[in-house]
């Protein structure tokens, strides 16, 4: 008979090797950017080099692409934030079948393989003789992740009272003022939340991009590309400093989600002994 | 709508339906009737195209049963078209990444639920999303170098003694498909683990106390208390998994070898290789076929919406 | 200064369900109108039509005089506090307060001046910067208040305000209110389902049942003369007996019952089925026989509760019977068991329609 505590220990290092399978190869990778090696490795090891991170520098195609992906990004946030908040006030506001079908085809798209997506989308726009390119990428990427800001956004909603709306109407508000001051500050955090989501999930897009592309190059596909003829060790440079980066910008989100759910605690701890005191 | 109308007035409301019409509409329905309507005409030159050659036919999806070889499916030796075998395999093999995901996030799924200190799920949480910042095509790479053939992986192996000597996992040693699961598995598993993980929060901690104090053993009581309050995060995980795994290109094309074909990469190839849209829209077609067909079987099986699903 | 609010054959359907029928009443100036009854009974309807969130299906709402047919909740000279008060969580308390200003275009600096004024009168001095979350119950009470009288309404609209509020503090909040409302003299509606608060601080009540509106008196009226069955039963307990009405003369009748024959007041039947109906405080306990409507009892319980003690008796013939008597050593207090009579002085009975006022 296993005891509790045996168990509790299994389950720790149980957790213990998954999180060292989940980090390790990303350790590796990185690794591998410091290698003084022709060949992406970290065995065997033949001395610290910053050679790759100056190939990497001089890398004219990845400064193309790097560039390339991030205006795809900051489209795709610029249409899919709008798409997908203007998607969940609608569908909040309706019931029933209505309802059902419209979610179904918001929600549809994230399901479908991006391949799919993105061949469907130059056929369309083919026939409307819009050539393929890095715009057909940014609305084939549009249509599905726009679902994840409606998606928060829905979610955000639901915790909204209503009432507010009223009580702002009643006080001499118009419509464009109820939505800018009552409902979309209380938005905002989906929305940033929405928007943080749709610009990572675009800098990561393969599927979609590779298919309506046409012959311009995001990060995603230099990468692949590179992976399949040919590599040298500044791939793995530009990958730890991606690490880097997205670790450093999640840390410090994370550090402020941390204070400012301290601070409202404090808030409604002050508000809490308020009350005790009333009734006291 | 009324509603909407009382709290917005008419140009916001338009406006809410303008911009939701142009997402479904633009984004999404018409780029699948294009789709559909394409996969029904022949691939041809441009001069050709709207003349008498250009008419509806199935000749796309007829490519699909074209070109039969030899398979064996549970020992059976059959004789089933190329493509056909690419399809099964990759469905077959997407199944396996589903069921592996599921065994190796279960028990870390429970234990961030119920086992852990819940001071110490937030950090733990942000280890576990690490890699999900990383793109998709860095963690494949990442296996790329783990498993070649001077990698550390066979150095580490062959030095504890393992293996006698270092192994070309792209080759595939059980099977065909082995570095293309490894991949798939390491990219997808928290999609599987945290809609489970959720679904267990919300647990209460009480039923299991109850189930042991009434005398169930540990296997019981995840049996019958916490996999059935999962099943909504399982249903969730599992369709995610699946669609991304049998939807992946990355991974088959980084990890395998010429002799592990994935769906995705026949349509690659049919729509930029040799440039055939109308062949590619067909395939694309039945491959969209199966993922509703499985979206649906898994909702019906789990007796879960869409809303359960998509979270 | 308060305006007037008239409702004159006000229905509101929604589908197939009337939630108000045929509703006519005028609430003066200045006044402190509650609408009493349980929920679902219309009168949170009646409220959002009196500010503009419902329009009514026929019928017409004058405030002040003017109709409000078409006009909208922020066109009309009424402010309405919320049932959770509905502050806005992301605005301080003086951006709360001077939400209804900005709206209006007031500038900042006279925004605040403003502000600072009403946190003054409802007693928040200092709380101008804090969140909404920082309040106590009570102060964020104050503070819908205070927003709501920013605007400088003439009717305020109250949707029972104080029902999130601990027992102690709510009746801490009614003499506040109606301070309030002395003061500034805009006319509150206010809607409640507890009798106890409506009685406490109205000048008039209505009291309304499945869409209509059963009466409309001074608080003192609606308890001791109650127009049917209904409105005593909700706004207080009763020693109810069935009978029928015998011979009548000067406003008192005779009302023979399976429990014996009483004298009582004859309220309008309207030809409807009638019902006794006398208060607990008014009923005594009593060891002499041959008294005017008394019924013989055996005690059952006798329960102390402070101010007052509650007696339970059960009459040979069946009824069961309470009496609330004084603590002061002024009434015959019984024991349990002992036998006896309840008894009730007849101008303190009345007998009234068992049911509602219904739509004609």
């Amino acid at each position: 008979m296993m005891t509790d505590k045996m168990r509790k220990v299994l389950y720790h290092l149980y957790m213990g090797s998954f999180l060292f399978y989940l980090l390790v190869p990303l350790v590796i990778m990185s690794g591998a950017a410091f290698n003084n090696n022709k060949t992406p490795s970290v065995y065997p090891w033949k001395g610290f080099s910053w050679q790759w991170f100056i190939e990497l520098w001089n890398d004219g195609t990845m400064w193309t692409s790097f560039g390339n992906t991030i205006w795809v990004a900051l489209a795709v946030v610029a249409l899919a934030v709008p798409l997908g908040t203007a998607g969940a006030i609608l569908i909040n506001s309706v019931t029933g079948m209505t309802r059902s079908v419209l979610y179904f085809f918001m929600v549809a798209p994230i399901l479908a393989p991006g391949a799919v997506i993105g061949i469907s989308t130059i056929l369309f726009w083919n026939k409307l003789s819009v050539p393929v390119g890095l715009h057909l990428s940014v609305l084939g990427q549009v249509s599905y992740i726009a679902a994840f800001v409606m998606l928060l956004v829905l979610a955000r909603l639901q915790s909204f009272d209503q009432n507010l709306e009223e009580a702002a109407l009643d006080l001499g508000a118009t419509h464009n003022q109820v939505l800018r001051r009552i409902l979309l500050p209380h938005l905002y955090p989906a929305i940033g939340a929405g928007a943080a989501i749709a610009f990572f999930q675009s800098i990561e897009n393969f599927n979609v991009t590779l298919f309506t592309r046409g012959t311009q190059n995001t990060l995603t596909v230099y990468v692949f590309s590179k992976v399949r003829s040919g590599i040298t060790p500044s791939i793995n440079a530009l990958a730890f400093m991606l690490i880097a980066l997205t670790l450093i910008a999640a840390l410090v989100y994370e550090l402020r989600r941390r204070r400012q759910a301290a601070l409202e605690a404090a808030r409604e701890e002050e508000g809490r002994r308020a009350s005790d005191a009333e009734i006291a | 709508m009324g509603e909407l109308l009382k709290r917005y007035g008419g140009t916001l409301t338009g406006a809410f339906i303008l911009l939701t019409g142009f997402w479904l509409l633009m984004l999404i329905i018409l780029p699948n009737l294009a789709l559909f309507e394409t996969s029904f005409r022949p691939y041809l030159p441009v001069v050709d195209m709207g003349g008498p050659l250009d008419t509806y036919s199935v000749n796309n999806y007829a490519k699909f049963f074209e070109s039969p070889g030899p398979m064996s499916i549970f020992g059976l030796e059959l004789s089933i078209p190329l493509r056909a075998q690419t399809f099964i395999n990759t469905v077959f093999y997407s199944i396996i990444v589903t069921v592996v995901a599921f065994v190796f996030s279960y028990p870390i799924a429970f234990y961030l639920a119920k086992v852990v200190r819940p001071k110490s799920v937030p950090t733990l949480i942000l280890l576990l999303f690490i890699p999900l910042w990383v793109s998709e095509a860095l963690r494949a790479f990442a296996w790329y170098i783990i498993l070649t053939l001077n990698g550390p992986l066979n150095a580490v192996l062959v030095g504890m003694g393992v293996l006698e000597k270092a192994v070309r996992w792209q080759q595939g040693v059980l099977t065909n498909y082995d570095a293309i699961v490894i991949g798939l598995v390491y990219n997808y598993i928290l999609f599987m683990l945290f809609p489970i993980y959720n679904a267990m929060t919300s647990l209460d901690s009480n039923q299991i106390e109850a189930a042991q104090d009434l005398g169930a053993p540990a296997w019981k009581t995840h049996l019958r208390i916490v996999l059935p309050h999962s099943k909504p995060g399982i249903a969730s995980g599992s369709v995610m998994v699946f669609m991304l795994a049998a939807g992946s290109l990355l991974v088959p094309t980084t990890l395998g070898s010429t002799r592990s074909n994935w769906f995705t990469q026949t349509i690659q190839q049919a729509m930029l290789e040799s440039q055939d849209w109308n062949t590619g829209a067909a395939y694309s077609f039945l491959y969209l076929l199966l993922c509703t067909v499985v979206v649906f079987g898994v909702m019906r099986l789990f007796k879960v919406r869409l809303s359960d699903i998509a979270r | 200064m308060g305006a007037g609010i008239d409702l004159d054959n006000v229905v509101c359907d929604f589908g197939s369900f009337r939630a108000v029928d045929n509703v006519n009443v005028s609430i003066k100036p200045g006044e402190f109108f509650s609408f009493l009854g349980p929920s679902g009974c219309g009168k949170t309807t009646i409220l959002r039509m009196i500010s503009g969130f419902n329009d009514p299906t026929s019928g017409a709402i004058r405030i002040g005089g003017a109709p409000t047919l078409g006009k909208r909740p922020n066109q009309r000279p009424t402010a309405l506090i919320f049932q959770n008060l509905a502050l806005f969580p992301l605005m301080t308390i003086w951006e709360n307060i001077a939400f209804g200003l900005e709206m209006r275009g007031m500038g900042r600096a006279e925004r605040r001046a403003k502000a600072d004024e009403l946190l003054a009168l409802v007693d928040l001095q200092g709380a101008a910067d804090k969140m909404v979350s920082q309040l106590s119950g009570g102060q964020k009470q104050r503070v819908a208040i205070a927003r709501a009288l920013a605007v400088e309404p003439q009717v305020m609209l109250l949707d029972e305000p104080l029902s999130a509020l601990d027992l102690k503090l709510r009746q801490h909040m009614r003499a506040e209110l109606r301070a309030i409302q002395k003061r500034t003299g805009v006319t509150f509606i206010y809607i409640t389902h507890d009798q106890g608060e409506a009685l406490a601080m109205s000048d008039r009540v209505g009291v309304m049942s499945q869409g209509r509106l059963q009466q409309v008196a001074d608080p003192r009226d609606i308890y001791n003369n109650p127009v049917n069955g209904f409105v005593a039963s909700f706004v207080g307990e009763n020693n109810i007996f069935t009978g029928a009405v015998g011979a009548t003369s000067s406003g008192m009748a005779r009302f023979d019952t399976a429990h014996g024959q009483f004298r009582a007041r004859l309220g309008e039947t309207g030809g409807a089925a009638v019902k006794l109906y006398v208060r607990p405080e008014h009923t005594l306990f009593t060891t002499d026989a041959g008294v005017e409507n008394s019924v013989p009892v055996t005690v059952q319980e006798v329960a102390f509760e402070g101010s007052f003690i509650s007696v339970h008796a059960t009459s040979d013939s069946g009824a069961s019977l309470v009496a609330e008597l004084r603590n002061d050593g002024s009434q015959l207090i019984p024991e349990a068991g002992q036998k006896g009579f309840m008894t009730f002085a007849a101008e303190r009975a009345s007998i009234l329609p068992d049911g509602i006022v219904r739509a004609k």
